[in-house]
């Protein structure tokens, strides 16, 4: 069993077709959507919770690969900026599934539970979350 | 016990003992008053948070031919400067924002550049771009500007901020249905969180409640130099009530702070954008307290538990300045990440940034244990309780009740 998050780019020509649901159909895989958009130049952008066995986790991705859909793990989209972040906490009692978290007086960040929902790069007042998916 | 010079003289000869706000509160527990106030000489402190009543003023020297500002307008990375000095003296506060910031039509707005992001840029070193309009005299005949400069390239640079350092502050909810943006954060509906601003027990003011020590010409640090107390800060109020200790119980004295901006470091002057809000500036300031005496050694002391802050209603009591307060909360309970709020669990959010205040105490002792720090006796007290002044609402006669009455 395996549980990934992750950031699917549909290219144009697969914006209207049924992609996601055919990861039910063909390898029994149990998906979530958490965020999904198409942006005006019409590529599709979704982020998922994806989980199901290993051997068929596998083959759905290589069957969205197959079709041209690009992926990312999601933890590369969302990045803490350290450098720009002065730990004052503010942004932690916001985060719905606690990636950011308090270690005594200063800000960690947990990129494997993120996901994604930009709570943090909208509040925080330093611009020191950045999430790249919407880039 | 001891003066401001013996302390001096200690610092000189490296011998002064000098421990931060938070070592005071254990040395003052385990040894009690007396001992602690033999031992130590001085106690740092430290707070790092958006103040928003600050800004810089500069001066950017003569062009060739020459410009008078005065009058004119003047635009810093678009962003609006005040010119009515003289001919190349500016004025920058930390809440400007360009002309065609959307500001909130588009709500809640953004806000990502504005004064305090122009301050940061400056002391950090980049090219600001200067764009300048003046009507041109015979003495100043030119009328535009378009120029990038450097804190290097310009005269006089200093960091001048009329209230900071708030002595104590409220801590915001929303008892409405919707979410409010405010310059305490986003606060959720129906009593969804609550969030503070005070470094608590390691507050510069919190530490001498009295303002026994700090007052004007208190040396200290800001932004990363060296700086001082100009004067007391705008709204400053020192007749509010206090806990038995003298702990005001909300916010009350203030202070105006002045300093060479070419000092400082942009890791301690940071901008700040607040969701719905508006831009500020970040700043980070330390004091430092001497302990002249038991009574002093008793007030740095002070620990989180002793100090409350009132909680107050961000949709409607605060907004119509209504002094209603819900209740009042320890600093120890709100670090704890939740307050209890009508029986219910509130998450806390800090706004102020207890470790680089820490950071800011640490630096400041390390400053003064290396000689590379005095402490200075006070030119004039800030006014204190006995100086009767409040902070007074406004009270100007307003035009709109006439009309209304025609």
């Amino acid at each position: 069993m395996k549980t990934e998050r992750i950031v699917l780019h549909f290219p144009k020509e697969l914006a209207d077709k049924p992609v996601v649901v055919n990861l039910v159909k063909k390898f029994n895989l149990d998906f979530n959507i958490l965020k999904a958009t198409i942006t005006p130049d019409e590529e599709g952008l979704m982020v998922l919770e994806l989980s199901g066995e290993d051997d068929n986790f596998k083959k759905g991705i290589e069957y969205l690969k197959d079709l041209g859909v690009e992926i990312q793990p999601l933890s590369q989209d969302v990045v803490w900026l350290e450098d720009k972040c002065v730990h004052c906490g503010y942004c932690v009692s916001y985060c719905p599934t606690k990636a950011l978290y308090r270690e005594d007086y200063l800000v960690r960040f947990d990129s494997q539970k993120c996901t994604a929902c930009g709570i943090c790069v909208e509040l925080c007042p330093y611009n020191a979350m950045e999430i790249k998916i919407f880039v | 016990m001891r003066t401001i010079e013996e302390i001096n003289e200690k610092i000189r000869l490296g011998k002064a003992v000098v421990v931060t706000a938070e070592e005071m509160i254990n040395i003052v527990k385990e040894k009690g008053v007396e001992r602690a106030a033999k031992e130590v000489d001085v106690v740092t402190t430290g707070t790092f948070g958006i103040m928003c009543s600050s800004g810089i003023y500069f001066n950017i020297g003569h062009t060739k031919p020459r410009i008078k500002l005065g009058g004119g307008k003047v635009y810093l990375n678009g962003v609006p400067a005040y010119a009515a000095y003289a001919a190349v003296d500016l004025f920058l506060g930390a809440t400007a924002l360009p002309d065609d910031d959307p500001r909130n039509k588009y709500y809640p707005g953004d806000f990502t550049y504005g004064g305090g992001h122009v301050i940061e840029d400056l002391v950090a070193g980049k090219e600001i771009r200067i764009t300048a309009q003046a009507y041109g005299t015979d003495c100043y005949p030119r009328r535009f500007l378009d120029a990038y400069i450097t804190i290097n390239d310009i005269n006089e640079a200093v960091l001048f901020n009329i209230r900071n350092a708030y002595q104590n502050y409220n801590v915001a909810v929303n008892s409405s249905n919707r979410v409010l943006y405010t310059y305490l954060g986003v606060l959720k509906p129906k009593y969804g969180n609550a969030n503070y601003s005070s470094a608590g027990q390691l507050s510069p003011l919190l530490n001498d409640p009295y303002y026994r020590t700090i007052g004007i010409g208190t040396r200290i640090f800001l932004g990363g130099g060296i700086g001082y107390v100009a004067w007391h800060g705008t709204q400053h109020n020192p007749s509010v009530e206090r806990t038995e200790r003298g702990i005001p119980k909300g916010g009350a004295g203030t202070l105006a702070v002045i300093g060479d901006l070419k000092q400082m470091n942009a890791k301690w002057l940071r901008g700040v954008s607040m969701k719905g809000y508006g831009v500020s500036l970040a700043v980070g300031i330390g004091v430092p307290i001497p302990i002249l005496d038991e009574e002093m050694a008793f007030y740095t002391s002070v620990s989180d538990e002793d100090i409350l802050a009132p909680v107050v209603d961000y949709a409607t009591a605060y907004p119509n300045r209504e002094s209603d307060v819900i209740t009042y909360v320890s600093y120890k309970e709100l670090k704890s990440g939740y307050i209890e709020l009508f029986g219910k669990k509130v998450p806390t959010s800090p706004l102020s940034s207890y470790s680089k205040a820490k950071e800011i105490a640490e630096t400041l002792k390390s400053w003064i244990k290396e000689g590379k720090f005095f402490l200075t006796s006070p030119s004039a007290p800030l006014p204190g309780v006995e100086s009767g002044i409040k902070f007074k609402p406004f009270s100007g006669r307003e035009i709109l009740e006439e009309v209304e009455k025609k």
